[in-house]
């Protein structure tokens, strides 16, 4: 935790509400985003028990799963769901705009401009908590192996259409939520604590009720007692009053409420499949869809206080205004999103179980680009971020006290101002350390040449102004070509500035092979060993005398 | 019958396998395991010209521009001779100056103007862009331990056979972001290129150098037992060869006591009284640059077998080692203060491959409320601890004991991952309780 987070905690302890970390927003929000609350059965992985799931806020759609052990039921659940996501998503699927993309022309080799279609917005998907997407993910690992009859008429227990292309669906926007600063799939609890610190820890601020109680405690209340209130307060029938934003339930509902109401439902489809005629039949099955009823109230009254405290949520992040290159980053996820539907629609197998070696390589890499670009960025946006960097002396703002024109030892001399700038940060300058400041947009680089810590750091002068430092600085680029700089180019006398020690803009790495050169060194291309090598004999453990009671 | 250790023949037969598997050896890799200062760069070297003259082209691939520099250094030393090429970044000021001195060392951004040189050498970062070149028979892998798998994976196709050399006990390669995704694969693109390799690859032949040259009689049984349990090592050198001393006697201050203390012993920690304090401890550091600065005054002389005179003990041959950089610049901060500049101060990640006369050390855990798993990692104490020919002297507030037995490990158990022995928590036991026997407890 950075120094500025440990101290917006401390005050939020102190002041009992949350403090703000950010100024603007740094994700991206859709228009129009689908939020979805699951809620999972205990100790059955992967059976859901029910959600709502929409992209209205009045009007949330519910599905439940009556017996969550019944497999039928589970695909019924999960067919339902599809009907509601796909179209949601094809609705972004279609719409397009033209856009340039770099690509290896296979004959020549060369890079050449491809024009291709980019969706013009794409879906978002909002889950509550961390958990959630978890959830997700794991819904999508269920489902995007299965088979539809269609696809294979043989399959002992076939999938309904739709249901598999829901799972690689729901595994790209959990694969996706792993790059830093993307927003296909957002956990509300994620992007509220960035955005703002509690006086909690930062495990209690996945319990979005209290999250939300610091952050926006009501009239006349504390936020630490609102939270306290949220995780703890019960009902007359021992039910909590905000009940976890799931996907795991209460045990006290599991135990009361649930348990009891599941057992009803199954008697009742027992007697209804016992019935011996249709009119017994007709009354039983009146029984069932009571049973079924009762259950459909106890999940909606689990997953409603959660769907309303998800879309307060979004409107507190929503009053931020959005930073400036969240949208960049958004037009990122609008290309992920775009190159899965190609794949769908090229007709490309499911995401494998595993990804190869050169597949996990790149996408560490591009997740560790996608880091460092997202907190460049971020503090680029947002001068309370900025505020932490300077604090941890990895950037630093000032006045330009002097500039003095200088020029290399080139055989065309190009300009190398020098620049004073005297700051009150303590920027922690290495060896031939680079800066750099953002000029039109662009990052402009300069050498650290010399730090000079003034005697009387911090008191003030005659004047009332606080001595700074001052750091010297040789600008080397950005500057035209000419051997005058550019107006504007350069810093003059009296301006603020702000350098960061971190680069602006991230490098691409070095490619790396195709998975088909995998070399020896990480087993060679994938799949070849399987089918080369014997399988090696797996025996089973050998029944040791822990092994019997 | 007792069997006399003789170091150096002991390295020799080590040095010697290595080479005949390297040179003769039928299989596509070697791996070495070289504890702190136990020859590794001299054995690369060595490699490296003995393949020279075995007439196969050569690759080598370092982690640092630093590295890559001294390597080529080394080489010209060894064999002025001998066609180097220096593969560089596009970058400005892309390597060391003291290159262009060299005659026959070619420098180069493109790999194609390289080609034909007996030897090439570069960063693993540049060596992943060379595409399109005619595999290299042979390559040296120089501190593979700390190169990730990825780097690996992205230069491995540019050679047919390779000598990997490194560090085991060092700090683990890491990721800026989780990589738990992939945790129990074989080629875990997070984990370090040796682990991979040999989990392809577990046929390859391994070998370990067994003698560390650089710690002293009195390090390298600590460093050998609390970091390399399995694969033990020994000092080259008796208790007799080396000696420090101090011109000037103590004044018996805290600073003075300890550094009496470790001359004496090797070991000195400077204990401060416990208190949760932030990251850059204003006690803790101010502590430490008053331990270098009574080093620098107090005439410092420094025997080893190196030379029968003794040599100074000059500011070029102390160290300051922090676990963060900022922790790192707040005692550069006070240093200057008290008009120290030449003292090198750097974090455990930085000076990992570097040795010193004698070394000072913030504790990672000195001061803090929890041991995280970054605090508590293996490697992180054992380069801090292993980077010094003489002495090493620990500033620490009392506690960490305590600390270590309110946080025991709870790091997640991966499947498919080998466990590392022995854990942090155990080695910084080790460490902490062979300290005790040196502390010199002081109120600032």
């Amino acid at each position: 935790m950075s120094l500025i987070t440990t101290l917006a905690r401390l005050e939020a302890v102190d002041t009992g509400r949350a403090q703000p970390l950010a100024t603007t927003r740094h994700r991206h929000l859709s228009e129009h985003p689908l939020v979805f609350v699951p809620l999972t059965t205990a100790g059955e992985a992967g059976a859901p028990l029910g959600a709502l799931v929409g992209t209205d806020r009045e009007t949330p759609r519910l599905l439940v799963v009556p017996q969550p052990r019944d497999r039928d039921l589970r695909f019924a659940f999960l067919a339902e769901l599809a009907d509601i996501v796909l179209p949601y998503i094809d609705a972004y699927a279609a719409d397009v705009e033209a856009a340039e993309r770099n690509e290896t022309d296979p004959e020549t080799g060369k890079r050449v401009k491809v024009e291709v279609e980019l969706c013009a917005d794409a879906p978002q998907l909002i889950v509550p908590s961390r958990s959630g997407i978890d959830f997700v993910r794991l819904l999508g690992r269920s489902m995007r192996f299965r088979r539809t009859a269609e696809q294979d008429p043989e399959t002992p227990h076939p999938a309904p259409p739709r249901v598999p292309l829901l799972g690689r669906w729901l595994t790209h926007y959990g694969e996706r939520s792993r790059v830093p600063g993307s927003s296909l799939l957002l956990a509300l609890t994620d992007v509220l604590s960035r955005h703002w610190a509690t006086g909690q820890s930062s495990l209690e601020d996945q319990h979005l009720g209290a999250l939300l109680a610091w952050i926006d405690p009501p009239q006349g209340e504390s936020g630490a007692e609102a939270a306290l209130r949220a995780e703890l307060r019960r009902d007359g029938k021992g039910q909590l009053l905000c009940p976890p934003a799931g996907p795991a339930t209460d045990p006290a509902f599991d135990n009361k409420l649930l348990a009891p109401a599941i057992e009803l439902y199954d008697r009742a489809r027992t007697a209804l499949a016992a019935a011996e005629d249709g009119i017994e039949a007709d009354d039983r099955l009146g029984e069932l869809t009571a049973a079924e009823r009762q259950i459909r109230d106890l999940v909606e009254s689990r997953t409603r206080p959660t769907w309303d405290a998800v879309w307060r949520g979004l409107d507190l992040l929503r009053a931020l205004p959005e930073g400036a290159h969240a949208a960049d980053r958004w037009t990122r996820d609008r290309w992920s999103f775009t190159g899965h539907r190609d794949r769908v629609l090229a007709g490309e197998p499911p995401q494998p179980r595993r990804d190869d070696a050169v597949t996990a390589a790149n996408k560490l890499a591009t997740r560790e680009r996608e880091q460092a670009r997202l907190e460049a960025q971020e503090a680029l946006d947002d001068p309370l971020v900025m505020a932490g960097r300077r604090l941890a002396g990895e950037a630093f703002a000032g006045e330009v006290t002097d500039v003095v024109m200088a020029y290399n030892e080139g055989k065309r001399p190009s300009p190398r101002p020098l620049v004073t700038v005297r700051t009150d940060d303590r920027p922690h300058f290495g060896e031939r350390a680079k800066v750099y400041r953002s000029l039109g947009g662009k990052p402009q680089a300069a050498e650290f040449v010399e730090y000079v810590r003034s005697e009387g750091e911090g008191t003030p002068d005659a004047q009332g102004h606080a001595l700074g430092s001052l750091v010297v600085l040789r600008v080397v680029d950005k500057m035209g070509r000419g051997k005058e700089p550019e107006t504007g180019s350069v810093p003059e006398k009296g301006d603020l500035v702000c350098f960061t020690l971190f680069e602006h803009e991230q490098r691409g790495g070095a490619k790396l092979p195709d998975p088909e050169d995998t070399p020896w060194t990480h087993g060679g291309p994938p799949g070849e060993t399987d089918a080369a090598a014997p399988q090696p004999e797996v025996q089973p453990d050998a029944v040791t005398d822990e092994d019997v009671l | 019958m007792t069997t006399v250790f003789d170091p150096g023949a002991e390295a020799a037969h080590a040095t010697d396998a290595i080479l005949r598997d390297t040179l003769h050896g039928t299989s596509r890799g070697v791996v070495v395991d070289s504890p702190p200062g136990a020859g590794k760069s001299t054995l690369v070297v060595r490699a490296a010209l003995e393949l020279a003259d075995a007439g196969r082209p050569l690759m080598v691939i370092a982690q640092t521009n630093a590295q890559v520099d001294d390597l080529v250094l080394r080489l010209a030393e060894k064999n002025p001779e001998l066609p180097v090429g220096r593969l560089h970044s596009s970058d400005a000021d892309p390597y060391d100056k003291a290159l262009d001195d060299l005659p026959n060392v070619r420098k180069s951004a493109k790999a194609g103007e390289l080609a034909g040189l007996d030897v090439v050498i570069s960063t693993a970062a540049k060596w992943a862009h060379v595409k399109g070149v005619e595999p290299w028979r042979h390559a040296i892998v120089d501190e593979a331990y700390q190169m990730r798998s990825d780097a690996l994976l992205a230069v491995a196709g540019l050679f047919e056979r390779a000598l990997f050399v490194g560090d085991p006990g060092q700090l683990d390669p890491f990721a800026i972001v989780g990589s738990e995704q992939w945790a129990g694969l074989s080629y875990d693109p997070s984990a370090s290129a040796v682990t991979t390799l040999l989990a392809h690859n577990p046929e390859l032949p391994q070998h370990r150098l067994p003698v560390s040259w650089r710690l002293p009689a009195s390090a390298a049984p600590l460093v050998s037992d609390a970091f390399y349990p399995f694969t033990p090592f020994r000092s080259g050198t008796g208790h007799g060869d080396r000696h420090l001393a101090f011109a000037v006697p103590s004044d018996g201050s805290g600073p003075d006591r300890v550094i009496d203390e470790a001359a004496e012993s090797g070991w000195g920690l400077l204990e401060l009284p416990a208190r949760n304090t932030p990251r850059t401890d204003p006690e803790a550091i101010r502590a430490l640059a008053q331990v270098v600065r009574r080093l620098l005054d107090r005439g410092g002389a420094a025997t080893s077998e190196r030379s029968p005179d003794p040599a100074p003990l000059t500011a070029d041959r102390i160290a300051v080692g922090t676990a963060h950089r900022d922790q790192a610049a707040a005692v550069r901060t006070a240093l200057a203060e008290l008009g120290v500049t030449d003292v090198t101060v750097d974090t455990a990640n930085r000076l990992q491959g570097r040795e010193y006369d004698v070394t000072v050390v913030l504790h990672p855990l000195s001061g803090r409320p929890d041991a995280t798993a970054f605090h508590l990692e293996t490697g992180r104490l054992c380069v801090l601890a292993s980077r010094h020919r003489h002495a090493c002297i620990v500033v620490c507030r009392a506690g960490v004991t305590d600390l270590l037995d309110d946080h025991p490990s709870t790091e997640p158990v991966q499947l498919g991952v080998t466990v590392k022995f022995p854990d942090g928590w155990e080695a910084n036991h080790a460490v902490l309780s062979h300290l005790s026997e040196h502390r010199v407890a002081w109120q600032p």
